[in-house]
């Protein structure tokens, strides 16, 4: 029979593993499959690596985070992090399973973690409340994979950056895998990222729909949604009403203005349907959530963690999108890198400048330099802005630099972005002083 | 894990460590240094470190246009006539961009059917047409056409694309009083002849 290891940690129960505790799971870490990558090396190395070594970062603990949080937990993931910058509302109750109604106004993050913890036991979820920004690169470089459960373009893009930004092609474990996952309505994504080996998130931003605007003008004039009439509110009458007042859409106040507003424009107009949380719907862009799209997504970006921290079968090459929306559809295929990527494309060269150099210098060298001929190049660092060759007014800002030295601005091992026309997107070239 | 890890060291092309400057600094950094703008639009940055404020003068001229069969310009009431005055653009730029457009203003009160009296502008490519693939400098050339081709379709200033679609020769007049800072309509607007 099973012997149950119990230990008492800080007010409540904890069991570690029991036998046969990962009965199912051990059925395909023990032995290898038809498919499986020929390196895959079945038995304790591997599982050791998963229960007691791999730390897992997940960012949101929403919709997508708690299913994310569960699943991890229960295919023996056992060293977990969960970053997430909300509170608990209550019309989330209705799918994020790990809060209660007394949990509403807490911070989801806390609030997921104690409950996994509590729950799994030999699980422990440790909970970030901020956000993503908050956290250095050192943070991020103690993971070995990160899962995003987001709903927001601007959270993953930064996600995304910084993962590439963190790979050290002398360090090997400085990749850190970044499985992505997205629902809207029936429809939702999965997709696995390894930053500077495959496409990137922001090598598919142009494939993102736009969202829904509407041509101000409509707005304006000639309303025939109860979209419109919101729209109007928000965009036209609260800046002409409140001035440089920003609109919070997150204070109710300020949806019951905007409420209040739209509703009478749409009486004017005979326009039915503008109704407070149709408001709010708008103004915040929710999008309806469905709780089995989040779970089958949240599985999916799960079963991609575990296949790549065990490589006990072929990950997700790289990109599956689930339509659920006409019957069941689903398509996976490889989204390529593209060349001229702002995050991970372009190219990077190491080149070496005497420590007297004067930026002048260094532009005359970059227009000859035969591999890399770019007319009219400008440079900045991420603080400073070295040399732009447009418009006239900056121009002449940054002139005075052309007779500093290159090393009063730049750091030994710094970055500096060149941007020219003749560039696709940009060049970066990092410095070190001979 | 491990396998992925030796993927790294296989691969040939070692990308290297990339910069920490953000996705959108670097676009807005590429848009600015490579605008391409006519003498009639100049930009200003009240801060030159901060790319992401800044304001865009325009003063319009003639524009261009082909001469109709008799050598005549077509529809001469009309063209030039924004010609004189000095119109500010303030930009803002979001760290989403080029997923979001650019936020635009007029700062000035300006009499023009596609600009109401708050300084909102309707321009096609500033909202539900933007795409990432357009630029800063789609946005200057689409804002000046604005004045070289105002448009009664889209009207935010319903008085004014009233006034163009019933009778130009008035419409030209009140953009010339409206331009010295005169009243129409009981609506008092900027002085914006250039200095």
């Amino acid at each position: 029979m099973a012997t149950i290891d119990t230990y008492a940690d800080s007010g409540h129960v904890s069991v570690s593993d029991w036998d046969h505790r990962y009965y199912h799971v051990d059925q395909v870490l023990d032995r290898p499959g038809p498919r499986t990558d020929p390196d895959f090396i079945p038995g304790d190395a591997v599982k050791s690596f998963l229960r007691d070594q791999c730390k897992i970062l997940v960012i949101g603990a929403g919709g997508l985070g708690c299913e994310i949080l569960a699943d991890l937990a229960l295919s023996g993931f056992k060293d977990i992090h969960v970053i997430d910058m909300d509170t608990i509302d209550i019309s989330n109750l209705n799918r994020q399973f790990l809060f209660r109604p007394k949990d509403v106004g807490k911070p989801k993050a806390t609030v997921a973690a104690e409950y996994i913890t509590r729950r799994v036991p030999g699980v422990t979820v440790t909970p970030f409340y901020g956000k993503i920004q908050d956290k250095d690169d050192d943070f991020y470089m103690q993971f070995n994979l990160v899962i995003c459960g987001l709903d927001s373009v601007e959270a993953r893009r930064w996600m995304n950056a910084t993962l590439v930004n963190l790979v050290d092609p002398e360090r090997p474990e400085s990749l850190k895998p970044l499985i992505d996952g997205g629902t809207e309505g029936f429809k939702g994504q999965a997709r696995v990222i390894l930053p500077t080996i495959t496409s990137c998130y922001e090598c598919s931003l142009d494939m993102l729909n736009k969202q829904t605007a509407f041509p101000i003008c409509t707005i304006a004039n000639t309303p025939r949604l109860p979209e419109h009439c919101i729209e109007w509110a928000s965009v036209l009458e609260w800046p002409r009403v409140h001035g440089d007042k920003k609109m919070d859409t997150d204070d109710p106040d300020h949806i019951s203005w905007l409420y209040e507003v739209a509703l009478k424009r749409a009486k004017e107009f005979s326009i039915e349907g503008v109704t407070w949380s149709l408001t709010q719907g708008v103004v915040k862009n929710i999008i309806p959530a469905i709780a089995s799209t989040n779970a089958i997504i949240a599985a999916s970006c799960c079963n991609e963690a575990f296949k790549i921290a065990t490589s006990s079968a072929a990950y997700l090459n790289n990109y599956f999108m689930l339509i659920g929306t006409e019957g069941v559809y689903s398509y996976t295929f490889e989204h390529e890198r593209r060349p001229n990527c702002p995050v991970c494309g372009g190219e990077s060269v190491d080149i070496q400048v005497p420590k007297d150099w004067s930026v002048e210098r260094l532009i005359e060298m970059l227009v000859e330099k035969q591999d890399i001929q770019i007319k009219k190049p400008s440079l900045s660092t991420p603080t400073t802005n070295i040399y732009f060759q447009a418009p006239p007014q900056l121009e002449e800002a940054t002139r005075p630099n052309l007779e500093r030295l290159v090393s009063d601005l730049v750091p030994e091992g710094g970055e500096v972005t060149v941007t020219a026309t003749t560039l696709p997107f940009s060049l970066s070239l990092r410095i070190t002083y001979v | 894990m491990l396998k992925i890890w030796t993927l790294k060291k296989n691969e040939e092309a070692a990308a290297k460590k990339k910069p920490k400057t953000s996705a959108a600094q670097i676009r807005v950094q590429k848009d600015l240094t490579e605008l391409d703008l006519p003498s009639t639009m100049k930009t200003y940055f009240p801060d030159p470190a901060d790319l992401l404020n800044f304001t865009l003068t325009i003063t319009p001229d003639e524009g261009l246009y082909n001469l109709d069969v008799n050598g005549l310009p077509p529809d001469h009431t009309c063209i030039g006539m924004y010609k004189g005055g000095a119109f500010n653009f303030i930009f803002q730029i979001n760290t989403n961009y080029p997923h979001e457009p650019p936020k635009v203003k007029c700062d000035q009160k300006i009499y023009h059917p596609n600009v109401d009296l708050q300084g909102n502008v309707c321009l096609n490519i500033l909202r539900e047409d933007w795409k990432p693939v357009l630029n800063l400098n789609s946005v200057m050339v689409g804002l000046q056409y604005l004045f070289l081709e105002p448009n009664t379709d889209d009207p935010l200033n319903k008085e004014a694309a009233e006034e163009l679609r019933r009778n130009r020769d008035q419409f030209v007049q009140n953009v010339q009083r409206s331009m010295r800072g005169g009243n129409i309509k009981g609506e008092q607007y900027a002085n914006v002849v250039a200095k």
